[in-house]
């Protein structure tokens, strides 16, 4: 079957400011839809990447995050004992005792006060967490008030920057370091000293147990054993189970939001579109008589205007995309609904949301410009001869 | 004398508005022989394009047979029509009716979309029928940057780069100013003598007719001498 890919191609470069509006209509769509599902992204890679494959982490039983939990020392002391807990080259079992408390910050852009969370540390988190780098500045010394702030909390609070100095816990902080873990959540947090964060916080327990394993497949021993024993009241995760269900709640919203706005707005273009293609098969339809009177079938012309929506909702699909793309330069910060902390993280694209992003206009493309297609296709000869 | 090579046999044609028959032909019986320049003449609304149309095979007689070149086309599927037209009709209007978004050459080029011709084939093809027109000079024209004279020429070449044996054309004059007219006509009678084509030509008007062999008169659905 022969295909008319010049005349459909040339009937949408010549009628450039019909094509151009219903282009910019896909565009638009196409953009949203991109920008709601490289957020989505954003925010699981984010949250997902805060923490390893061979990392466990402990909280008590039921409390769900690290900021209701408590482990007490003597607890703690029992864990750390776990045969499946890795040692390190000096002989040490590579386990830390956190604490995470939320304070509240004025952000930098309107003054607004949100969570942030502080996490008290030890060397030993530094080492199970791969991704920790200091970009600037330096480590905090052990038994100072000198914190290090993630490089999101630092750009997004107020009092975060290098060398700013923050108030909480009844003490100034001085901030010596700014760290990065790879775009992960620990980005939007403070790190001190968690001797002098449990004295500032008068909180003498800790958070969480967080250690790197032997190997990943030592997990459910270590689940087992310490969630039976009698002596502790803990719960065991993997560390990034525990991150991704931790955002559960925000990144449903965010998608079933995204997949309203995209609905409703891809319905607009497909309405644009579909009412650009009826009109340019009315305006048409001696030269569908035409065409059908040189021998072209029925096929033929469907085709014919099928590619041509075709092609528009590809050129739309591909504005909105590479539009969409300059959106990974954005930061946004949202609050974590599960935990109620501040969370930043940026849009991410892949290639998968590229492919999506292009099959979604192709078939707002097919949807806008069937049935107009189908009436092209119906005209009879003589009565599309007689049309003027 | 040659062979018949449009035979028309006890044609009936009606059409259904609201499911009122309006009788548009009677008992039409013509042959048309090969290589003949028919004129076929008569008032608005006489019944002349539809008469075309049955002889190319875009409608279908109520009652009747179309036979053209030994084929009872009548009887063909619609597929099967449209292919045959491709290959054995040359189509002109009155309104030229060029694709606005195509130049010269790529309207000229369609009807061998449908043909096997490779891409350098089709090219041969098309500017040896603008030759013919003689508008090789303006291939890259579009129909709005050609007067009208020019067009119906595009549209001619259209009708016969396929080398169809057939050309109907439907008041082809009709639009056009007097050397306009002349051109076309001359052009015609050329692909009448020179390319031996049989050609059925509508026309109003009698100067265009004279180039014609033979006429025709339709009045009323019905065909006089
Ligand atoms: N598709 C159609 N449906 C209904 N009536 C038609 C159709 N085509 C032609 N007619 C009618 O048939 C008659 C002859 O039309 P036509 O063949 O176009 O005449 P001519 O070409 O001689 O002017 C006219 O009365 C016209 O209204
Ligand atoms: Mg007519």
């Amino acid at each position: 079957m022969p295909l008319l890919w010049n005349y459909s191609y040339k009937n949408i470069s010549t009628r450039k400011l019909t094509s151009s509006l219903t282009i910019f209509g896909i565009a638009l769509v196409v953009f949203v839809f991109t920008a709601v599902l490289m957020l989505s992204n954003g925010l699981n890679q984010t949250l997902v990447d805060t923490g390893a494959e061979d990392n466990a982490i402990v909280i008590r039983r039921a409390s769900q995050t690290e900021i209701q939990s408590i482990i007490y020392r003597s607890m703690a002391n029992i864990i750390k004992t776990d045969p499946a807990i890795k040692i390190d080259s000096n002989g040490t079992p590579m386990v830390t005792n956190e604490i995470l408390v939320l304070i509240n910050l004025p952000k930098r852009s309107n003054s607004k006060f949100s969570n942030v969370p502080v996490r008290g540390v030890t060397p030993m988190s530094l080492e199970i967490r791969p991704q920790f780098k200091i970009i600037k500045g330096r480590m905090w010394r052990p038994g100072t008030s000198e914190v290090i702030a993630g490089v999101k909390a630092a750009s997004t609070f107020k009092g975060c920057g290098m060398g700013e100095t923050v108030h909480f816990g009844m003490r100034d902080w001085k901030i010596v370091g700014i760290f990065e873990t790879g775009g992960s959540g620990f980005e939007s947090e403070l790190w001190g000293d968690v001797d002098q964060l449990m004295d500032a916080f008068g909180r003498p327990v800790f958070s969480s147990l967080t250690m790197k394993l032997k190997s990943s497949n030592q997990f459910d021993g270590l689940k087992a054993r310490l969630e039976n024993d009698p002596r502790l009241n803990v719960e065991v995760k993997r560390e990034k189970e525990y991150y991704r269900d931790q955002s559960s709640s925000t990144t449903l919203f965010i998608n079933i939001l995204g997949i309203i706005i995209s609905i409703i707005f891809s319905l607009g273009a497909i309405v644009g579109a579909m009412i650009t293609m009826y009109a340019a098969v009315a305006n048409r339809t001696v030269e569908i008589g035409t065409l059908r009177a040189l021998g072209f079938s029925r096929t033929t012309v469907l085709f014919a205007f099928l590619t041509e929506s075709l092609f528009i909702s590809l050129i739309g699909g591909l504005i909105g995309l590479i539009t969409a793309s300059f959106l990974r330069f954005i930061e946004v910060s949202t609050t974590n609904w599960d935990t109620f902390a501040e969370l930043a993280f940026s849009f991410r694209l892949s290639p998968r949301i590229a492919v999506q992003a292009i099959i979604f206009a192709l078939v707002m493309g097919i949807i806008g410009g069937f049935l107009p297609a189908v009436r092209a296709a119906r005209f009879r000869i003589i009565n599309a001869l007689r049309a003027k | 004398m040659s062979e018949v090579f449009v035979q028309l046999q006890s044609i009936y044609k009606s059409y259904w508005r609201d499911s009122l028959e309006i009788p548009v032909l009677y008992n039409i019986n013509l042959n048309i022989a090969e290589g003949e320049f028919l004129a076929l003449m008569g008032p608005s609304g006489s019944g002349k394009t539809t008469l075309l149309n049955l002889i190319a095979g875009i409608d279908k007689p109520s009652q009747g047979e179309v036979i053209v070149n030994g084929q009872h086309i009548d009887g063909l599927s619609e597929n099967a029509l449209a292919r045959w037209r491709s290959q054995n009709i040359g189509f002109i209007f009155q309104f030229y009716n060029l694709m606005p978004v195509l130049n010269a050459f790529e309207n000229v080029e369609l009807p061998l979309l449908l043909t096997k011709m490779n891409k350098k084939e089709r090219r041969q093809h098309v500017e040896t029928a603008l030759s013919i027109v003689g508008l090789s000079d303006r291939m890259k024209h579009y129909p709005n940057q050609l007067s009208g004279g020019q067009e119906q020429r595009v549209a001619i070449a259209r009708a016969i780069v396929t080398d169809p044996n057939l050309i109907l054309a439907d008041e082809p004059t009709g639009d056009l100013d007097k050397q306009s007219e002349e051109e076309i006509m001359n052009l015609l009678s050329r692909l009448n003598g020179e390319f031996n084509k049989t050609i059925i030509m509508v026309t109003h008007d009698p100067r265009a007719a004279e180039k014609a062999h033979i006429i025709r008169h339709l009045d009323k659905g019905e065909l006089y001498d």
